[in-house]
């Protein structure tokens, strides 16, 4: 048989991290939550964090997300990941602490726990999945809706005049004096994933070098909750929502641009 | 900044101390790691003599953003096995309820100290029991029930607030110690005890952290389908069936030849026991059952009480929601009356007498 000599000469390129569990997901098809775990997945495995990682997660489309990976996990109520965190990382300052976010979760209910979490400098990192809107329930307008975007709450597309415009936590948060580092980036394309894997790794390094507070914030696409298929749903984060939340990084100390 | 209580730490002393500063004396005491807290009146005084004291003791201290997220930091440390407490009065606990569902749902440990005030809404800052309902029967969304102490003293303020962590660790429970603000602002001699974790408190072998060489740890409380969530209902429901049976607590006085009693917790008891005394000189046969548990409330007792006299006289700060436990423990055999008062009046040892007295020649 071919298979084995093909064996004997075959390189490993590719292979599940550690710290993912070999849970089959529950996401939707074209869902970008499945690209960002593995990311985070593969962090943990490159800084060594996975034995003393522990986990905060959210209400919302990743309420699961513990059952994705070996490693401890506790869930939040909605929005107060970062408080839990911060229960967690000030009584264990050992252990690597992040919370994964959805845009509900973190830019509505959860507001004042993010906004506090950040000033007060505290040291975890924040994974921020910003969709554009409430999947688990079902498609609702989000705090990041775009202006037009229609949901089963604004049928009519989001009305600026009625329901406000779309918040840029991010951007609010930069202005903080305690957060090391902030930052956007997207899963809507190989090159976009790339970017989204050294944000998330800079982050993570950022708390592991006690720098302090770090949130990566990920465009994501919601095929779904969008009524467009995975392929249209790519080219929607890129045309539509990457012109309202530009990608980059929004603020970056010193210390964190060294790592 | 030091105060009277801060620069006390002699076991075996007695000192004076305000009944916050004595909350915080006993967590610490019992090996409390951190505190979350926010100010609210009248309570302010424990988030400020934890602000002094944990940090000098190399442990957590955290003033949150709100009582959400205090309660919430409790919930982070007390799930990697810390013990944690955070504490408030009536409005801010209102605030902490689904935290308090979460960690009861999530079966963590930790201690919330609730100094009431008057309500509802904003009310005032003046002493009530009107959160023994909100206490009691659960608070929060969902199936269950927090343990609560209600202390009498400052010295209860310590020693109930040690025992709470105590009991927390051994149910996976969350505690209220449920006091009224006079409790919280009283000084009064106390005796400082040396605390003894018990011995036989189960290992914490569920607590996140470092996880080396076992497997991954998940704190949560969500159970999709039916046939999950039922089971771990009926699991919290068997845990408080078995507090009920091993942790009721409560005192009496006077009350091996009383033809009438007094039933009251918290500083209306402290009022009784004045007139009950008074109406003994009287001639009045009455006596004092006072319950330090309002979850497990002790059933039996009352109910074998009710069985010894002749009617039941029941105080509280508040509109009669005790009384309600009463009522339907007693459950017709002897009269039960009731005297409260609201909006931030304490009852009178005259008024208790007068009731007292009523009672005594209705029971005739």
């Amino acid at each position: 048989m071919s298979t084995a000599a093909s064996a004997a000469t075959a390189q490993l390129v590719l292979t599940r991290p550690r710290s993912l569990s070999t849970a089959v997901t529950h996401y939707c098809p074209g869902c970008g939550h499945g690209i960002v775990h593995r990311l985070v997945g593969e962090t943990i495995d490159e800084l060594g964090l996975q034995e003393r990682t522990v986990a905060v997660w959210p209400v919302g489309c990743a309420v699961f997300g513990y059952n994705y990976f070996e490693f401890d996990g506790c869930e939040a109520a909605h929005g107060r990941a970062p408080a839990v965190a911060t229960g967690i990382k000030r009584v264990h300052p050992e252990l690597f602490v992040f919370t994964y976010q959805g845009d509900g979760d973190l830019g509505a209910i959860g507001t004042a726990e993010i906004i506090h979490a950040a000033a007060r400098g505290e040291n975890i990192t924040v994974i921020f999945v910003n969709n554009a809107v409430y999947g688990m329930t079902g498609g609702q307008m989000a705090p990041t809706t775009l202006a037009g975007q229609r949901t089963t709450s604004t049928p009519g597309g989001r009305d600026p005049g009625r329901a406000g415009y779309p918040i840029r936590v991010s951007e609010m948060l930069a202005t903080l004096e305690a957060p090391r580092y902030i930052t956007r980036v997207s899963v809507h394309s190989p090159a976009a994933i790339r970017k989204a894997g050294a944000a998330i790794r800079r982050a993570f390094k950022c708390q592991v070098a006690g720098l302090g507070f770090s949130l990566v914030e990920v465009l994501s696409p919601c095929p779904t909750n969008w009524g467009v298929s995975p392929r249209e749903a790519q080219r929607w984060l890129e045309e539509r929502m990457v012109p309202y939340f530009p990608l980059g990084d929004i603020k970056m100390v010193a210390e964190v641009g060294k790592l | 900044m030091a105060t009277r209580a801060d620069t006390v730490a002699t076991v075996g002393s007695r000192v004076l101390m305000e009944g916050n500063e004595a909350f915080g004396e006993g967590a610490i005491r019992a090996g409390c790691d951190a505190y979350f807290g926010y100010p609210i009146t009248p309570q302010t005084e424990l988030l400020e003599f934890m602000s002094r004291r944990m940090p000098a003791l190399g442990r957590t201290f955290v003033q949150a953003e709100s009582e959400i997220a205090a309660i919430n930091m409790v919930l982070g440390a007390a799930a990697t096995g810390a013990r944690a407490m955070t504490s408030s009065s009536s409005p801010g606990i209102s605030l902490k309820q689904e935290g308090i569902s979460y960690l009861a749902g999530d079966e963590l440990p930790a201690v919330i100290v609730n100094v009431m005030r008057g309500g509802p809404g904003l009310g005032n800052v003046a002493p009530a029991q009107g959160d023994y309902f909100q206490a009691t029967k659960g608070g929060g969304h969902g199936v269950y029930h927090p343990i609560v102490l209600a202390p009498a003293s400052v010295q209860e303020a310590m020693d109930l607030t040690a025992l709470a962590f105590d009991l927390a660790d051994r149910y996976r429970t969350p505690v209220i110690v449920l006091a009224d603000g006079v409790i919280g602002q009283t000084v009064e001699p106390v005796v400082i005890k040396e605390y003894e974790r018990p011995r036989d408190l189960p290992e914490k072998d569920w607590a996140l952290g470092l996880s080396a060489g076992r497997k991954r740890r998940i704190i949560e409380s969500i159970g999709l389908e039916p046939e999950k969530l039922e089971p771990r209902n009926l699991r919290l429901v068997q845990k408080y069936q078995t507090i009920k049976e091993r942790e009721v607590r409560w005192t009496g006085t006077h009350l091996d030849d009383a033809e009438i009693a007094v039933i009251a917790f918290g500083t209306p008891a402290r009022v009784s026991l004045s007139a009950v005394r008074a109406a003994r000189v009287d001639g009045v046969r009455a006596g004092l059952f006072r319950p330090i548990t309002l979850f497990p409330f002790p059933e039996r007792e009352v109910a074998d009480l009710a069985r010894r006299v002749k009617g039941v006289l029941v105080v509280e700060l508040n509109q009669g929601q005790m009384l309600e436990d009463v009522e339907r423990i007693v459950a017709g055999r002897v009269p039960v009356r009731f005297l409260g008062r609201l909006g931030g009046f304490v009852v009178s040892p005259d008024e208790v007498l007068a009731a007292l007295k009523q009672l005594w020649e209705e029971a005739r």
